[in-house]
């Protein structure tokens, strides 16, 4: 049943709770890439293998426990239908390489859906770990301990100078892509953003958008990652991502500050038609559901808009996703019906806030 | 092909991108994937197939000369292990198996000095069970360089210590060594 609940639920219930800077942190991630030692990788290993891989994983470790990682669920992506796997996608718990890629994909979820390992995916195990807010160092304790964990039964494939030997070279060493999902509104208006991303990218971290094309970034969701994964401790590599986070973060707070002092009826006059739009249109695109989700959500973070949940951007954001739109409408959709639907569910969810 | 943002420069980078569900690829300049903040992602296959066959290509060309193309394929190591060439990794981005990094070795420096700011050597966590050699070893070193400065600061006592420490570690780290593949 939990796998119902994951499709079912558009925000994760570890998404709920606080954590540092959650007004514009979304969430802090910790991915490690892992594999066999004997094993051929993903991309060479035959289908005998790599079911071979699946079974262990699902005999070893479905329904286990790991601290707070309770109750883990074995999902064989095969065995998904096209929208439940978009819709596991769009939550971020599965990678599109994983659906598309192969055909012996795996993934063990958490039941607080903090925790996903994929199996066959390009590494043969990947394991991610969620935290809500900027807590990328409780994040990777946790991913540490996890991973000490697996290697109880996994012989791991590490070498002394080039420690953990993962299929693409940009992985090798730590094997470790920690990120950071921000919501950046006010450098974003300002357009400061895309003056400081070519700057964060000289230090060797990668910013992009999470949904939309490139710098468009729908919703002004950010992701800001490490590109090195070699020559530098984990410790070393997340203390660096954090510093560049808590500039960001303070850039943006400055940056909404000088917009409510300057204009801050211009500011109050786009936030609530945003959300004039989000309570009464009837056919709403994603793009334009974006840029409006993300003005309500910098109204509620500024006191404009008032007894509505923080939340609403996570869970809207996903909400309004295709896969999302169809696992609720239980067919496929058309795009001209799902921006229908999609500004139905968006005026329903608007309601339970009254 | 020209670079779909300033229409003016080839297009040299391609990126996937998925909206909606829906992928499309982007091609663009340089210049211009800076610009947007299209940096390549390391998680994106596409993108990085993109910076290592460039990376390759680079290769290739200093190393063309009328007889290159035969040393070349004499040339072509291959991984016992997997069986996979140094051209098909350099075709596809991506090792076959762990064992691919030490039959490829010869040739994995620039890569992996390009991918990672110049850097070649791990500094990060030791697995428990796959690393207990080098756990070891590590421990061993701290102790030498502690045994070293006893002696040099006279602390004979203490001293006496830590070689002991130093004997055991040595003798219960050679055991397992026999039955190794637990
Ligand atoms: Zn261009
Ligand atoms: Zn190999």
């Amino acid at each position: 049943m939990t796998l119902e609940h994951f499709i079912n639920e558009a925000i994760s219930p570890w998404m709920l709770e606080d954590g540092p800077d959650k007004d514009i942190v979304m969430s802090s991630r910790i991915r490690l890439a892992r594999n066999f030692a004997n094993v051929p990788y993903p991309i060479l290993a035959g289908q005998e293998k790599l079911e071979e891989i699946r079974e262990f994983f699902e005999n070893e470790y479905a329904h286990q426990s790991f601290h707070t990682f309770e109750n883990l669920e074995f999902v064989n992506v095969r065995e998904l239908t096209p929208v439940e796997k978009s819709v596991l996608v769009e939550k971020h718990l599965i990678s599109p390489h994983l659906v598309r890629h192969t055909e012996e994909g795996a993934v063990l979820i958490s039941e607080n859906e903090q925790l996903s390992m994929m199996i066959n995916e390009e590494d043969h195990i990947r394991i991610q770990v969620y935290f809500p807010g900027l807590q990328l160092k409780k994040a990777l304790e946790h991913a540490f301990n996890l991973d000490d964990w697996l290697e109880e039964k996994v012989n791991y494939a590490f070498d002394e100078t080039k420690g953990y030997l993962t299929s693409c070279p940009t992985n090798v060493g730590t094997g470790m892509r920690a990120s950071v999902m921000m919501h950046l509104p006010a450098l974003a208006m300002s357009n400061q953003i895309n003056r400081m991303i070519p700057a964060i990218s000289q230090l060797g971290l990668v910013v992009r958008g999470i949904y939309g094309e490139g710098s468009e970034a729908l919703g002004n969701i950010f992701q800001i990652s490490n590109q090195i994964t070699l020559g530098k401790s984990e410790t070393d590599i997340i203390e660096d991502l954090e510093s560049i986070v808590n500039q960001l973060i303070e850039h943006e707070r400055t940056a909404r500050m000088h917009i409510l002092e300057r204009s801050e009826m211009r500011l109050q006059d786009r936030i609530f038609r945003s959300y004039g739009v989000l309570q009464y249109s009837r056919i709403i695109d994603s793009k334009e559901a974006a840029r409006c989700i993300s003005d309500v959500r910098l109204g509620i973070d500024l006191g404009i808009i008032e007894n509505t949940s923080g939340n609403i951007l996570n869970e809207l954001m996903v909400l309004t996703q295709p896969g999302f739109l169809q696992q609720y409408a239980n067919r496929t959709l058309k795009a001209g019906e799902r921006d229908t639907l999609r500004a139905t569910l968006i005026r329903e969810r608007l309601e339970l806030e009254k | 092909m020209e670079c779909q943002e300033c229409n003016e420069r080839t297009a040299t980078l391609h990126f996937k991108r998925i909206v909606n569900g829906e992928e499309t690829i982007v091609k663009m300049c340089e210049e211009c994937a800076k610009k947007k903040g299209f940096v390549p992602y390391p998680e994106d296959g596409y993108s990085l197939h993109d910076l290592l066959t460039g990376l390759f290509n680079f290769d290739n060309l200093k190393m063309a000369n009328p007889s290159g193309n035969q040393i070349n394929q004499v040339k072509d190591l291959q991984c016992s292990s997997c069986g996979m060439t140094f051209s098909e990794f350099k075709k596809v981005g991506k090792f076959g198996c762990a064992q691919c990094y030490e039959s490829f070795a010869s040739r994995l420096e620039p890569i992996f000095r390009r991918v990672h700011a110049g850097n070649t050597k791990h500094f990060g966590k030791i697995p428990k069970r796959a690393g207990s050699d080098l756990h070891v070893k590590r421990q061993l070193k701290s102790y030498k360089e502690e045994l070293q400065h006893l002696i040099e600061t006279e602390a004979f006592e203490e001293a006496a210590k830590v070689r002991d420490k130093i004997k055991a570690l040595e003798k219960g780290h050679r055991e397992p060594e026999a039955g190794e593949d637990i």
